[in-house]
This record gives structure tokens, sequence and C-alpha cells, in this order.
């Protein structure tokens, strides 16, 4: 690997890192769509910024620009609390607005400065390392690895400084105020890190696709985990990985960096929205069909249960009077069997103790509704999966 | 009864959505170690008045006091159980980690809990009949489960005031037992309890104290002396007699 290589992607890793934090939150209060209105909104500021100081990287062109991504913020807030529109219509009606002032600036005066749409939208991570940052001119590395490391190292510190307000404040914002904890002040808090971090990644990876380093990580380490602290972890984990590995299928197919970054971060997300443990969409329906199964066994044998003639439990009378149909039925006879809760001698189907004895169990639970039984139940309905 | 100190003070609250009044000039003053209801119709304003005195909401006018001072230098006295379905249960965290949220506003800004808040906690959870689940995801917990964890929240809280909105809705008969004889412990032990309540038949047996609420104040005092069927019909505006002598 070039000097060059390893650059981007250190820039690559850190710029995610920068990103997966902020998104957690922004995923957890429903708030991505605000990443989106940010991302776009900033620009009117960062052109103006560019006017004034002529350099991407300047501290105070990402200050500039932040200040428009929470005056964005503000006016969405403020457009919905008029109460005549819902929020994503205010969303919609604030960030074309300044995006579209920052179009006009920039065509307005295209002569004078090197910035265009195309690498405002889409940002190139490529160029990035030739914009060194020297100090008494000795080169120190790229401007923009110092500037997004500077802005990581602000988050990871605010974000263990407040980490437990942040928590209270995302969960119950109703007690995060009664504690004292001020939501309002929390919320401005997370919105301004999450404009000086898109201000910051805008230029490696442009305004769309900050998005996905933003949501994209935390949307699939939620569907992974049930704990805020690892769900955090597995945003950088997959942004980082993403990131890497989406410059090298840039390498391979010599395509745009950060085009190929957002690929792998989609890619990713649709593997674990499939196969992830629980909450994955086969997990589910495998657990939806178990339960059906599950049901329907229960349903049968409180029917033997109740039934002591013979007439009533005939096999056949079973299929017409469950209404089922016959692969059900046969599935049903055949766990119940298995697992020795009923015998079937002449067709006649007869419970077993330990069917009797499953079967109390199960009536108790749908009689008294109780928690306990219902802990005592599910682990016995384990016994029936696979 | 006179000579009892007051817990928390409403002078003149008035509160607003936009523009129109929801609480219109409401004087209120509950006495300490009391259990007591707020009822009243839908929209009578009851949960608002609650966020309001935790100045969860802003007041445009009037004036709240706790102990005689202003909630912000009260707030260690005041623990709040919120409306159940005003969080997202699917909240990446555990049952344990819910109720250490309540230890939160006595450690103050950026201060981190440790062993001595993780055990109040659990014994919080004890109380609740609870500890069994403290690691269980909150989403794979029942409603009734779920509001035992906001209580077990309140109680680790240690406050002299509790306010509770709505604390029985969509519980089981045993859960609402459960919490009813922890409330009644607590107001034993000289706590106030402030509840939002909707079940209008069962405050004669739960509450010593009352306020009807709708979006004024109608009345407010001791169960036995203004729980009637007068009040009733002034808050509901439809005759209680039948309900009520069930």
């Amino acid at each position: 690997m070039s000097t060059p290589q390893i650059e981007i992607q250190l820039i690559a890793a850190v710029v995610a890192m920068a990103c997966a934090i902020p998104g957690v939150f922004l995923v957890l209060r429903k708030m991505a769509l605000i990443s989106d209105a940010i991302s776009h909104s900033i620009l009117p500021g960062i052109v103006i910024g560019f006017f004034l100081t002529e350099d991407l990287n300047s501290p105070w062109l990402i200050l500039l620009a932040a200040i428009t991504g929470v005056i964005t913020v503000v006016l969405v807030e403020g457009i919905q609390k008029t109460g005549l529109v819902k929020e994503d219509t205010a969303i919609g009606l604030v960030f074309p607005a300044l995006f579209s002032i920052g179009v006009i600036l920039i065509a307005k005066n295209a002569n004078d400065i090197h910035l265009d749409v195309d690498a405002v939208l889409l940002g190139e991570l490529a160029f990035a390392p030739f914009d060194r940052l020297l100090i008494a001119e000795i080169d120190v590395g790229p401007k923009s690895l110092w500037v997004m490391g500077g802005i990581l190292t602000i988050t990871i510190g605010l974000l263990i400084a407040f980490f437990k307000e942040l928590k209270v404040s995302t969960f119950d914002a109703g007690l995060s105020s009664a504690l004292g904890f001020s939501p309002v002040v929390l919320h401005y808090g997370l919105m301004s890190i999450s404009s000086v971090t898109v201000v910051g990644a805008f230029d490696a990876v442009g305004a769309v696709l900050v998005v996905a380093l933003m949501i994209a990580p935390a949307a699939t380490a939620y569907l992974l985990t049930s704990d805020l602290k690892k769900m955090l972890v597995l945003s950088v984990v997959f942004g980082v990985s993403s990131a890497i590995a989406g410059y090298w299928v840039a390498h391979l197919l010599d395509a745009s960096i950060s085009g190929s970054m957002t690929t792998v971060l989609g890619i990713v997300f649709l593997m674990v929205y499939l196969f992830a443990p629980r909450k994955g969409l086969i997990a589910v329906m495998y657990r939806q069909r178990q339960q059906r199964t599950e049901v329907s066994l229960l349903t049968f044998l409180l029917h033997l249960n109740n039934h002591t003639e013979k007439s009533e439990r005939h096999i056949n009378h079973l299929n017409e009077h469950i209404n089922w149909q016959k692969v059900r039925s046969q599935t049903v006879v055949d766990l119940a069997q298995k697992n020795n809760m009923i015998t079937v001698t002449n067709n006649i189907v007869t419970l077993t103790p330990k069917g009797k004895e499953f079967t109390d169990l199960a009536l108790e639970y749908i009689v008294t509704n109780k928690d306990d039984k219902i802990e005592y139940m599910k682990d016995d309905f384990f016994l029936f999966r696979g | 009864m006179e000579d009892r100190k007051i817990a928390v003070r409403v002078d003149d609250l008035t509160v607003a959505y936009n523009y129109k009044p929801v609480l219109w000039d409401i004087d209120l003053t509950i006495p300490e170690s009391v259990l007591m209801a707020i009822v009243g119709p839908n929209g009578a304003g009851k949960s608002t008045l609650i966020k309001a005195i935790l100045g969860i909401i802003e007041p445009i006018a009037g004036s709240v006091t706790i102990y005689d001072k202003p909630y912000e230098k009260q707030r260690k006295l005041v623990a709040y159980v919120p409306q159940k379905g005003s969080v997202d249960w699917d909240f990446p965290t555990t049952a344990l980690d819910v109720v250490m949220m309540g230890t939160y506003g006595k450690l103050g800004w950026i201060k981190r809990p440790g062993q001595k808040e993780k055990k109040a906690s659990l014994e919080a959870l004890e109380k609740v009949g609870m500890l069994p689940f403290k690691n269980r995801q909150i989403s794979q917990l029942s409603g009734g489960q779920q509001q035992r964890v906001f209580l077990a929240r309140a109680l680790v809280q240690d406050a002299a005031i509790y306010f509770m909105d709505e604390p029985f809705q969509g519980v089981d008969a045993t859960t609402e037992i459960a919490i009813i004889n922890i409330l009644k412990e607590l107001r034993k032990a000289g706590k106030t309890v402030i509840v939002v309540h909707h079940d209008l038949q069962t405050v004669p047996e739960y509450f010593d104290w009352v306020t009807f609420l709708n979006v004024k104040k109608i009345a407010t005092g001791p169960v036995k002396d203004i729980f009637n069927d007068d009040n009733l019909t002034k808050t509901y505006g439809i005759n209680y007699k039948v309900a009520v002598n069930k």
C-alpha cells in the first residue's frame, strides 16, 4: 500500500467513526431525516465560509456551516410548532430552501472558487491526501485527517462525559426534564455535534453520502443488540469496516470511493436485516411460524382435553372439527406424538399424562394470565422448537 | 389536618397549547403524606397539571412551590412516573438500566452511577417483584412488568413526593394491587403520592385525598368529604349516581 492509500483509508475510518456515534442517537430519537436536512442545508454556510476563508478545512468554515445546520433544526421545529404542518413536511420545506441558496451562490461565483455542486453532493476522498497540513513548514499529514480526528476526539469526549444524560433524554425526555437534565440543551448539543460532523465529513464523502454513514451503521447495530453501549460499539465497527471495505471495492472496480462505501454499508445492512438472530426478517418469520404451530398444538390438546367421547377424538373428525387443512393437522399430530403428548390407537387420539399436564398448565395460564405463568410456559414452548 | 405541612402549592396556574388554555387558573394545595387521585374526563388537563408542576411544560401564568420553594430547588424531593406510552420500549436497554435512570437526578451532570446506585436499583426491582427480570430487554416485558419497572425507577429516586401519570393503565389486576400496596406504603412512610387516575370506582378504596379537575379545578380535599355525586357531576357533566353507588 502506498502512503496516500493508507491515508485515504485512515480518513475514511475516522469519518465513519465520527458519523456513527451521533448517528446512533439520531436513529434512536427517530430523527434520521434531520441528518439529511442538515447535510444539505449547510451548503450556504460552507459557500459563505469558503468566500471568507478560502479554505474548505478552516475551523471557521466548519463553525459557520455547523451554525447553518443548527439553524435548520431551529427552523424545522419552529415551523412544526405552529401546528400547521407535520415534521416531515417542515424538513422538506426548510432544507431545499437553504440548499438552493447554496447552489445559487456557487453558480454566481463559479469562476472564482473551486467548488462545484458535484463535489458538494458526492465529495471526493481520493483528493483528500493532497491537501496537507503544514506546521512550521513541516508536513504533518492530510488536513482533513486532522480536522476529522479533532471532531472525532471532541465527539468521543462529549459522549463519555454526557452518556448518561444522552441516554435518559433520548429514552424519556419527560423524566430527563424532571431530573434537571434539560432535554432542550441535550437536543441542541446533539444537533450541534451532528452539524459539525456533517460539515467535516462532507468534504470527504459529500452531502448525500454522509447521511448513509450516520444512519446505516446505527440502523444495522440496532438490529443486533439491546444494549446502548454495544450499539455504539457495533455502529463504529460497521461504519469503519464498511468504509475500508468500500475503499477496496472502489479500488478494484475503479469507481467512486464514497459510492462504494455507501454500497457496502447498504449490503451489510441488508445482510443483518435478513439474518440477524432475533430481529432479522428470517428469524422473525421463523418465530411466527413456530408460534403458529405452537398455538395449533395447544388448540388440539385443549380439544382432546375437553372431549372424552371417542367420536370427538377420531383422527378424521379432528380434521373437520378443528377446521384445519390436512397437512397442518398432520404436522400438529406428528409434533404431539414426537413429544409423547398423545397416543394414537385405531385412529383414536388420547392424551398421555405428559400431554395432560402440559394442557392443564396452559389452561391455568389462560385462566389466570399471570406473568410468572407466561415465563414458565415460554420455557416449555421452547421445547417444541426444531 | 390543619397542622399538616404543605407539600405542593399551585397558585393561579394557567397552561395553554397554541394559545388555547388547557388548564385555567388552578389553585391547589396538597398537604404532606396524602395519597391523592387527580380525576377528570379526557382532555381535562390531568397530565398537563403534573407536567406543569414538574416544569416539563412551561405555564403561561402562575407559580408552583414544593415545600415552599420553587421546583428547580427541590428536584431531589420529587419523583416522576410518566405515562407508559410516552417512551419507546424498543429502546436498547434493560430493566435494571431503566431503574438506574432514577438515580441520575441525585448524581447530577456528568457523574456516573456506581455500585451504590446499582444496589439501590436492585432493591427497588426486588420491591416491585421484578428482580428476576433485571437483565431483560424492556421490549420483552409485559405491560404490567413495564409499569413495575417505572415504579421501581421512581422508588429509587427516594423522594418525598411522587407524581404518577396513570400507573394503572393497561396493567393486569395483580400488578394493580401490587402497585397500590406500594403507594399505600409510601404514604404510611410520610410520603406524598399524587396519581392521575381514571377508574372512579376504585378512588374511595385506593386514595384518601382527591382533586376533581376539568380545565378548572372543581374540588380538592379528603375523599370521605368531597368524593360525592355533586362533584362528580360537576366534573364529568353527567349524573354519576349509578356509577358510584354500585
